[in-house]
């Protein structure tokens, strides 16, 4: 379609998208410079959530970050605790009890399921169906259930510990668990009947800002949008840490099955197929649990020795990293966070040029960003 | 490969640019390098065939008190090997070149630097302020900052 520009002029118009946008999950302002309904450029503006983590960590215990670590993606706060816990316990060298790193895996996947969940709700809901945000958030909620029971929150954790996790699993957690897993697994060819191949929805999917394989590297992104470009890269595989080693799972990519490589809708593909990856990781995880301690013995003034390290973990929405130097004493001496949606948002204003004011609303919830993650 | 022998192999490229390995204690190892020659060393260790260090995961400025640093950690996404770049730059008019052009990644890891540290990045595509406001007094990451008390006349 071409449009006669010559005919009718336009003028280019300046366009505040948020920070308060309902599409934009949370306090994201993106600067619009719009030709009609054409973006010339989209200049994304993040900050509006910083609460200074970073700072805060080199005034608290290493113990005491813990709880912080839940307010970096409140998605996924068991994905982050977990991921506090290693990069410490690599930095200090310490032997984790099996048996609580398997229920780290446990509740991390569980975790991922309901992240995803909401990733697949809230971007359906985006494009204009709201039915399947009903369907995610019920299942989200009996998700929510199994962590209340462990650890009696149902956002914010607070769960893992350096050495181990805060308490071993109640009673009857891991039937309860088979449970939610038997009657998920079926729900995930229900979201795809439902909407995946739902031709409107396609249409606003699919060879919509395409991120190559080459770009998607270039520019940092990692996690499910990495993948949805076709790289088959997934730190649980390729550099295995806690117990992922013993536990088979694929890695899913993105094929371009209804467009190009590194479409909205491969993106939005990897997701749904990484929920059924996570089902059977925990069905095995269920089966290999052994019986034990749940956390190790470190003692109460924790002092890990001078160095710096940096140890990073798949998480719903990318890499999460923590450099963390240590100088010896009670509490870090600089922690860096590197979260994946951050990185995300470079490729923003790269993958936006052209498209129309409503894809940037795809665009947003394809790449699944969180901003508590972006801002920290 | 390890990164000694990568330390080893740019050191041999870059004779006196390479300043030492920081291996005791640092996970991954450091290679320290004289900040005026980062770029070169940064494209090299991307276009090389026995490097391809095709991703940066983090960027992040650090602040030792008697100097600052920027740490660069990389990773290859075809040898599957790792290795962290380090310089350091003084306390006065910190400023290292940018290397965005190398990796687009890293655009928004040294605003934040920037942003939270005050270093310079020159040759940088855009260098502005990223999580805090514009007007914002200092740098909050240095050790010697001063909490403000006050911001646009409201007491903090």
């Amino acid at each position: 379609m071409t449009t006669p520009a010559e005919a009718l002029p336009t003028q280019e118009m300046l366009i505040n998208m948020g920070p308060q946008h309902p599409s934009t999950h949370g306090v994201l302002r993106v600067l619009l410079r719009t030709d009609g309904e054409v973006v010339v450029n989209a200049k994304p503006d993040v900050g509006y959530l910083h609460r200074a983590l970073e700072k805060i960590g080199e005034r608290v215990t290493y113990a005491q970050f813990m709880p912080f670590t839940d307010r970096l993606d409140y998605l996924a706060s068991m994905n982050c605790n977990c991921a506090w816990a290693w990069a410490v316990e690599k930095l200090a060298g310490i032997e984790v009890p099996e048996r609580a790193e398997y229920i780290r895996v446990i509740v991390a996947e569980l975790n991922r399921i309901s992240s995803h969940l909401i990733a697949f709700g809230s971007f359906t809901a985006d494009m204009g169906a709201f039915t399947p945000f009903l369907y995610s958030i019920r299942e989200r909620e009996r998700v929510n259930d199994l962590f209340e029971e462990i650890c009696g929150n149902r956002l914010t954790y607070n769960f893992a510990r350096i050495g181990g996790v805060s308490a071993d699993l109640p009673q009857g957690f891991l039937e309860k668990t088979k449970e939610f897993l038997d009657y998920f697994e079926p729900k995930i060819p229900e979201y795809n009947n439902l909407i995946s191949y739902n031709k409107i929805f396609l249409h606003r999917l699919a060879n919509v800002a395409v991120v190559t394989a080459e770009e998607a590297v270039a520019y940092g992104l990692t996690g499910p949008n990495l993948r949805g470009s076709g790289v088959a890269f997934d730190l649980r595989r390729d550099e295995p840490y806690s117990v992922y080693p013993k536990l088979e799972f694929n890695v899913c990519v993105g094929t371009g099955e209804r467009g190009q490589v590194g479409d909205c809708f491969d993106r939005y593909m990897v997701r749904i197929n990484e929920m059924r990856e996570s089902v059977k990781i925990l069905r095995q995880a269920i089966a290999q649990i052994p019986e034990g301690p749940v956390l190790a013995k470190v003692p109460r003034l924790f002092k890990p020795p001078a160095g710096e390290v940096y140890f990073r973990s798949e998480c719903p929405r990318g890499e999460t990293g923590f450099y963390v130097i240590s100088d010896g004493t009670v509490n870090p001496y600089r922690l860096k966070i590197r979260t994946g949606s951050f990185v995300t948002m470079n490729v923003f204003e790269k993958v936006t040029k052209g498209l129309m004011i409503a894809d940037i609303v795809a665009v947003i919830g394809s790449f699944d960003i969180i901003l508590p993650e972006i801002d920290r | 490969m390890e990164p000694q022998a990568i330390h080893d192999a740019v050191k041999a490229k870059f004779g006196d640019a390479i300043v030492e390995l920081q291996a005791e204690g640092f996970r991954p190892p450091f290679v320290v390098v004289a900040p005026e020659r980062i770029a070169d060393v940064a494209l090299y260790l991307r276009d090389d065939p026995a490097m391809l260090f095709d991703a940066l995961m983090c960027l992040s400025g650090v602040d030792y008190k008697d100097r600052f640093a920027v740490a660069y950690h990389l990773y290859s996404m075809t040898h599957r090997h790792t290795v962290g770049l380090k310089v350091f730059l003084p306390r006065e008019n910190p400023a290292v070149a940018s290397v965005d052009a190398v990796w687009p990644a890293a655009n928004f890891m040294e605003r934040e630097a920037f942003d939270l540290f005050g270093i310079d990045f020159p040759g940088s595509k855009d260098l502005r302020r990223i999580l805090l406001p514009e007007d914002w007094d200092g740098h909050p990451l240095r050790k010697d900052y001063k909490y403000p008390e006050f911001y646009h006349g409201i007491k903090v």
